[in-house]
C-alpha cells in the first residue's frame, strides 16, 4: 500500500495518488505515514531530476501533488512532526532582481533533499541576507540572480556579510542566468552552481554530509 | 538547389540596395553597402569580406553616455542621443535603435502591470523586468479558444493594465453585430461600465508611443544616411513563450503540459497565425527582413527533449518556415543552453535564418549547424562586465577562428551588449573583430 502511493506519486499520477490518499485516510491510517510516503516520492522525483529523467515541469507538478496531499492530510493531523533536517540554507534573489524561477527550483531541491530552507524571496537587499544569517544561524547562503547587474548586487551582498563579521561563519554559493565561475571570483562567493543539483551537492558538502 | 525565386535573396538585396536613403556622403553610401552586403552574405552562408559585428544594445548606451536607464526610458530624445553616440563611436556594421528602451510614459498611462521598470518598481539604473503571473487562469482555456479576441479584450487586458479594468464589464464583443441593437447595446456597455476612461488612457498612451515611434523612425533614417544599416526589422515570439510568459506563467504552463495538454496544444496552434502575422507586420516598415524571436522557455532543463518536440518546437518551427516563405529572415535568440537540441533545431532551410546562441556550446553548434544557418553570438556577459580587454580579445579570437572561419558568424554578446558592460571591453571586442578578416 505504501509503495503503491510512493510509486504513483513519483510517476506523477495525480488522480490515482489522491484517490489512494483519501482511501488510506478513510481507513483511519496515521496521516504521518502518508506524509512520509509523500516525502519519499519527492525524493525519487529529486533523484530522477538529478539524472535528467525529470525536468522543471515534473518538479512543479510533483510539488503541486505534494501540496494537495498535505491539504487532504492536514485536518487529520494532531500535530506537525519535526523531521530531522540536514542543515539550514538561506536562499534569495539579490537586490534589484525579481526573477524567481531558478531560485524556486533550487529551494525545492534543497527541501526534498532534507534541508531546512529559508527562502527570503526576490529583490533582497544585502542587509536582509545578513539579518537572516544572524537570525537562523545558517551556515549556507545561496544567492540567485538572472540579470547582469546581479553581478554587482551579489558582490555587495558578499561584502555586507563580510562587513557584519559573518564571512567566516557561512559558505556562499551563487547561481542563475549569467553566472559562472568568473562571476564567482568577482563576487567573492565560495562556489558557483550550474544547476539545482550542484546547489544541493554544495550545501551537503558544506554541512558535512556526503 | 532552389528552383523557385529566392525571396530571401530578393529581400536582402533590397536591403543592400538602400532604396530611398539620402546618404550624407559618398563614403556613407559605400559604408552602408559594404556593411549590409557583409551581413547578407553571412546569412546566406557566403564568405563575407570580414566577420560582421552587429550587437544588440538595450541600456548600454545610457551607461555609456552617463545617463540613467530611467532617463532614456522616459525621454526618447535622450535615448536617441545616447544610441547615436554608440553607433558613431563604435562604428559597428549595424546601428541599433532605441525601440527596446520602451516608453515609460506609455506604460504609466496604461498602469501596465507586466513590467517593473527603472523608476517604477525598480531603481533608476535597473533594467525593466517581467512580472510573471497567471494572467489567464487554468480554467480559461475554453474561453480563450472559443473567442481569443473577446477573451483578451475583456479578461486579459483588464488584468495587465490598471486603466483598462473597466473593459471587463463590457458585454461580449460579438454583441455588437445584431441589427442596430448591437451598436446601441455596445455603446450602452461603454457608457455604463466606465470604459470611456479606459479609452482615454489609450489615447494618452498612444500619444506617448508616437513620440518614441517618431524618434525611432527619425533615428533609423539618420543612421542609414550616415551609412549604418538597421538590421532589426521586426519581432515575434514562439507561441509557447507567449502562453508561458504572458498568459499562464511558467508555473501554469508547465502544469498544463500534464493536466491539460490537449488544450495547451490547441492554444499554441491558435496563436501561430498571430505569431506569423506579428513577424510580418512588425517588419513591414523596415528595409531589413530580419525578424527577432527571443526564446524564453525551451532550453535544456526547462523541459525534456520529448516535451520540446511536442510543445515547443512545432509552432516555433512553423513560425520560422512561414516567415522564410515571405522572404523574411527569422533570428531566434536561443536564450540559455540548447546544446542537446541542436539536431532538432537543425531542421531549417539552408541560408535563410540566423540562430543566436547564448550559453549553447557555440563551437559544437558550428559543427552541427554550420552548413545550415548563420550563427550569432556569443561573448559571455560575465566577460563583458567583469573581464579584461585581453580576455575579451582571446574569446573573440577563438570565436572567429572556430565559428567565423569562411563566414556564417555575426559577432555579438551572448545576450547582446550587457547594460553594465565595461566600455573598454566593448571597444576591445569591436576592434578585434574589425581587424580580423574572415
Amino acid at each position: 500500500m505504501s509503495n503503491e502511493l510512493i510509486n504513483l506519486m513519483a510517476n506523477l499520477k495525480e488522480q490515482e495518488t489522491l484517490t489512494i490518499v483519501r482511501r488510506r485516510l478513510d481507513a483511519g491510517e496515521d496521516p504521518l505515514l502518508i506524509l512520509d510516503d509523500s516525502r519519499k516520492a519527492m525524493e525519487i522525483v529529486g533523484k530522477r531530476f538529478a539524472k535528467n529523467e525529470y525536468f522543471i515541469p515534473e518538479l512543479i507538478y510533483s510539488g503541486e501533488i505534494a501540496k494537495e496531499i498535505a491539504e487532504l492530510v492536514k485536518p487529520k493531523l494532531a500535530k506537525v512532526q519535526d523531521i530531522n533536517r540536514l542543515g539550514k540554507v538561506i536562499i534569495g534573489t539579490v537586490s534589484g532582481d525579481i526573477h524567481d524561477i531558478g531560485k524556486n527550483i533550487v529551494s525545492f531541491m534543497l527541501d526534498v533533499n532534507g534541508f531546512e530552507v529559508y527562502d527570503i524571496g526576490v529583490d533582497q537587499v544585502p542587509q536582509n541576507f545578513v539579518d537572516k544569517i544572524k537570525q537562523t544561524g545558517s551556515r549556507v547562503v545561496g544567492l540567485s540572480g538572472f540579470l547582469t547587474f546581479a553581478f554587482d548586487a551579489m558582490r555587495e551582498t558578499v561584502e555586507a556579510v563580510k562587513a557584519a563579521g559573518l564571512r567566516d561563519k557561512v559558505k556562499i554559493m551563487i547561481g542563475g542566468g549569467q553566472m559562472n565561475d568568473d562571476i564567482r571570483k568577482y563576487t567573492g562567493a565560495d562556489a558557483y552552481g550550474m544547476d539545482a543539483m550542484a546547489g544541493v551537492a554544495l550545501a551537503k558538502k558544506w554541512v558535512g554530509t556526503k | 538547389m532552389e528552383t523557385n525565386v529566392d525571396t530571401t535573396k530578393e529581400k536582402l538585396d533590397l536591403w543592400c540596395s538602400a532604396p530611398g536613403i539620402a546618404f550624407a556622403s559618398p563614403q556613407a553610401e559605400q559604408d552602408y553597402r559594404q556593411r549590409s552586403r557583409r551581413i547578407s552574405d553571412v546569412i546566406q552562408l557566403k564568405i563575407p569580406d570580414r566577420v560582421p559585428i552587429a550587437p544588440l544594445v538595450t541600456f548600454f548606451p545610457a551607461q555609456y553616455t552617463g545617463m540613467t536607464m530611467q532617463d532614456v526610458m522616459y525621454d526618447p530624445d535622450k535615448a536617441y542621443a545616447a544610441f547615436k553616440k554608440v553607433a558613431v563611436d563604435f562604428q559597428w556594421d549595424t546601428a541599433m535603435n532605441h525601440i527596446n528602451t520602451l516608453c515609460g510614459n506609455m506604460l504609466e498611462a496604461l498602469d501596465y502591470k507586466q513590467l517593473k521598470w527603472p523608476g517604477h518598481g525598480v531603481a533608476a539604473n535597473r533594467t525593466y523586468q517581467f512580472v510573471e503571473g497567471e494572467y489567464m487562469k487554468a480554467n480559461e482555456y475554453d474561453a480563450f479558444l472559443d473567442d481569443p479576441s473577446d477573451f483578451l479584450v475583456r479578461a486579459y487586458l483588464p488584468r495587465i493594465c490598471g486603466t483598462l479594468a473597466p473593459l471587463q464589464l463590457l458585454p461580449p464583443l460579438t454583441m455588437i453585430v445584431p441589427y442596430h441593437l448591437g451598436i446601441t447595446m455596445m455603446m450602452a456597455g461603454v457608457a455604463f461600465t466606465g470604459a470611456v476612461s479606459a479609452l482615454e488612457s489609450i489615447i494618452k498612451a498612444q500619444a506617448e508611443f508616437m513620440k518614441l515611434a517618431i524618434s525611432v523612425g527619425t533615428f533609423n533614417a539618420e543612421m542609414q544616411a550616415m551609412g549604418f544599416p538597421i538590421m532589426m526589422g521586426g519581432a515575434s515570439q514562439a507561441p509557447f513563450d507567449t502562453i508561458g510568459d504572458s498568459l499562464r506563467g511558467t508555473h501554469g504552463i508547465m502544469l498544463d503540459m500534464y493536466r491539460q495538454p490537449d488544450k495547451l496544444l490547441k492554444a499554441l496552434d491558435k496563436l501561430l497565425p498571430t505569431a506569423i502575422q506579428m513577424g510580418i507586420s512588425s517588419s513591414m516598415t523596415s528595409l531589413s527582413p530580419v525578424v527577432f524571436i527571443p526564446l524564453h522557455k525551451g532550453q535544456m532543463g526547462f523541459m525534456s527533449q520529448e516535451q520540446f518536440k511536442t510543445f515547443y518546437w512545432p509552432t516555433l518551427h512553423k513560425l520560422m518556415l512561414a516567415l522564410i516563405e515571405q522572404g523574411l529572415v527569422p533570428m531566434p535568440c536561443f536564450e540559455a543552453d540548447y546544446t542537446d537540441r541542436l539536431e532538432i533545431i537543425k531542421d531549417i532551410p539552408a541560408g535563410k535564418a540566423i540562430y543566436w546562441f547564448e550559453r549553447t556550446d557555440i563551437f559544437k553548434a558550428k559543427k552541427v549547424l554550420g552548413d545550415r544557418v548563420c550563427i550569432k553570438g556569443n561573448i559571455p556577459a560575465s566577460l563583458m562586465c567583469t573581464g579584461t580587454p585581453e580576455q575579451v580579445r582571446q574569446y573573440c579570437k577563438k570565436l572567429i577562428d572556430v565559428v567565423g572561419r569562411n563566414g556564417g558568424l555575426i559577432v555579438d554578446g551572448d545576450i547582446g551588449i550587457p547594460d553594465e558592460a565595461k566600455v573598454e571591453n566593448v571597444r576591445a571586442m569591436t576592434d578585434f573583430v574589425k581587424g580580423s578578416g574572415v
